[in-house]
């Protein structure tokens, strides 16, 4: 995979962020924010790829994947292509069905497409873009929290701002013991938090000094200290295709229960009733049980 | 059914006879009743107790009851819900610090019940804890999912608690931060242990309407759920 640079110019007044990320050639990529108040808005890129993804049917299990090996961030094509097949998944499901989500290569994503927003030539287009994939990101973690079926995110790799909470969003979240790190970056690029991130973080993550780990500190948080603060279940794997397998068979454990989709969705949006609240979706579901 | 003894400062509320202790609307009002006992008998320094005999502490609702109604089943189901929100909602207010002594399993709304106490002590050796709703394909009543929420802190333990169809046994009650103890090795263990807490916490001679006041404003969600003013204005004795 080829080096390549970018050179974005932000023009809300922020501090200088050096980030680098070591690729697996040993090719260090340098991402440079630089503030620029006379700002005249030069990018230098390559063609943006925009990630894509493919929904699998494997038995009881439905695997989607982030496809393709880059940052796999969330361009508005990307993030309604994982709505449509997150419908799929739910038109689809049955009594025991589990969704696994993953990604290919070193990401599981690194978030919103935030050089796609600058490429809208002006402050304000840039921030009406940012706006739009925060919006329509929205319905994204509302299919996750209604989807009538247990869901597991295996992280192949680091998860980032949108990406960390595409992750959360799942009921399991299984990470890498020797490779990446979970990262909000809000508070280093001086971004603040769109209302339903918050609300996620405070409805999955128990106690004030890891949601500050979390949300406050611009740590990169590595596999163990993401399970000590019992932000993701599992860091126990030394790859990837560890972290698969392990949710492959913690899926076809939870398939063998055979439980009713819909009661399930119920009981765990009853779990989240202020976040269901900002996303608008309906916390109560009743169903005929089988006494 | 139920007795409510008092030994000293303590109340000790026990689930009798060796069965499954079923919350059927009439052991419902029977458990009501005798916590509005304790309310009115309550001075400083009071504590409750609340165990059962057996291998239960409570497996839930009486759904066999239900069932019997043959199509009226789903609304004996909501007259059970309904009718055992006041029970928790007694629990909240009653002016003493609470303390279950799990003396075996407690499933359900028999969980709701334990959890329902300020401390929650189980067995090392025997008993399990377990929302049985998700295997039954049971919905939560609000105030079931109300109570976890306020109880139980982190969203793994939650999970583990309500979508996971596990049976949580002692050692991983406590380390999901679900329960206090797990470690007596039987029934009479735990119930020695929780009655040497209640005594400590008794020797504090507690206003019991602020104890309550304070409890209150630790749920203030699940309180609205279940109509409960959280505010009691008392002198304090500063």
């Amino acid at each position: 995979m080829g080096l390549y640079k970018y050179r974005i110019y932000i023009p809300i007044k922020i501090r200088s962020l050096r980030y680098t990320i070591q690729h697996q050639q040993n090719i260090i990529h340098t991402f440079q924010f630089q503030s620029s108040l006379s700002s005249l808005f030069t990018i230098l890129f390559f063609p943006p790829i925009i990630t894509m993804c493919t929904l699998e049917k494997r038995g009881d299990l439905f695997l989607l994947t982030l496809t393709g090996d880059g940052e796999h961030r969330f361009h508005p094509d990307t993030i309604a292509t994982i709505l449509s097949l997150l419908a799929q998944a739910k038109s689809q499901s049955k009594r025991g069905s589990v969704l696994i989500t993953t990604a290919h290569g070193k990401f599981f994503s690194n978030g919103f497409d935030l050089a796609w927003a600058q490429t809208a030539g002006s402050k304000t287009g840039a921030a009406n873009r940012l706006h739009q994939m925060v919006e329509s990101f929205k319905p994204v973690v509302s299919a996750l929290l209604d989807l009538p079926m247990p869901t597991i995110a295996a992280l192949n790799g680091h998860a980032a701002a949108a990406g960390l909470i595409l992750a959360l969003s799942h009921d399991y979240v299984f990470m890498r013991k020797d490779r990446g790190v979970l990262y909000m970056s809000e508070v280093d690029i001086g971004l603040s938090m769109p209302e339903y991130f918050s609300a996620l973080v405070r409805a999955k993550v128990g106690t004030s000094a890891a949601r500050r780990e979390l949300l406050l500190s611009g740590k990169k948080i590595r596999g163990e200290e993401a399970v000590g603060l019992g932000i993701v279940d599992t860091a126990a794997y030394d790859s990837a295709e560890g972290v698969v397998e392990a949710s492959v068979r913690l899926g076809e454990k939870l398939a063998a229960k055979k439980w009713s989709g819909e009661v399930y969705a119920s009981i765990r949006k009853s779990l989240y009733p202020e976040l269901c609240g900002i996303l608008g979706i309906e916390a109560r579901v009743f169903a005929i049980p089988k006494l | 059914m139920c007795t409510l003894e008092k030994r000293g400062d303590l109340f000790l509320l026990t689930l009798t006879g060796d069965d499954e202790h079923r919350f059927h609307p009439d052991t419902i009002a029977s458990v009501l009743s005798l916590l509005e006992q304790a309310k009115s008998q309550s001075t400083k320094g009071s504590v409750l107790i609340t165990t059962g005999h057996g291998k239960f502490f409570s497996n839930g609702f009486d759904l066999a009851w239900a069932q019997s109604a043959g199509a009226g089943a789903i609304q004996r189901m909501h007259q059970m819900v309904k009718s055992f929100k006041p029970v928790i909602a007694a629990l909240l207010d009653l002016p003493m610090p609470t303390i279950a002594a799990l003396n075996g399993h407690a499933a359900a709304s028999g969980l709701m019940f334990a959890l329902s106490h300020d401390y929650v002590f189980m067995r090392k050796d025997r008993g399990v804890l377990y929302m049985s709703e998700v295997d039954i394909g049971l919905p939560l009543p609000d105030y079931f999912s109300g109570l976890v929420v306020a109880k139980v802190g982190s969203g793994i333990a939650r999970r583990e608690l309500l979508l996971s169809g596990k049976k949580l046994k002692g050692e991983e009650a406590v380390a999901l931060g679900i329960v206090d103890s797990a470690a007596h090795d039987s029934a009479e263990g735990v119930v020695e242990a929780t009655m040497s807490l209640g005594e400590s916490l008794a020797a504090k001679k507690w206003n019991g309407e602020v104890y309550a006041s304070i409890r209150k404003s630790l749920y203030p969600e699940l309180c609205r759920m279940l109509n409960l003013t959280g505010n009691n204005l008392a002198t304090n004795n500063l």
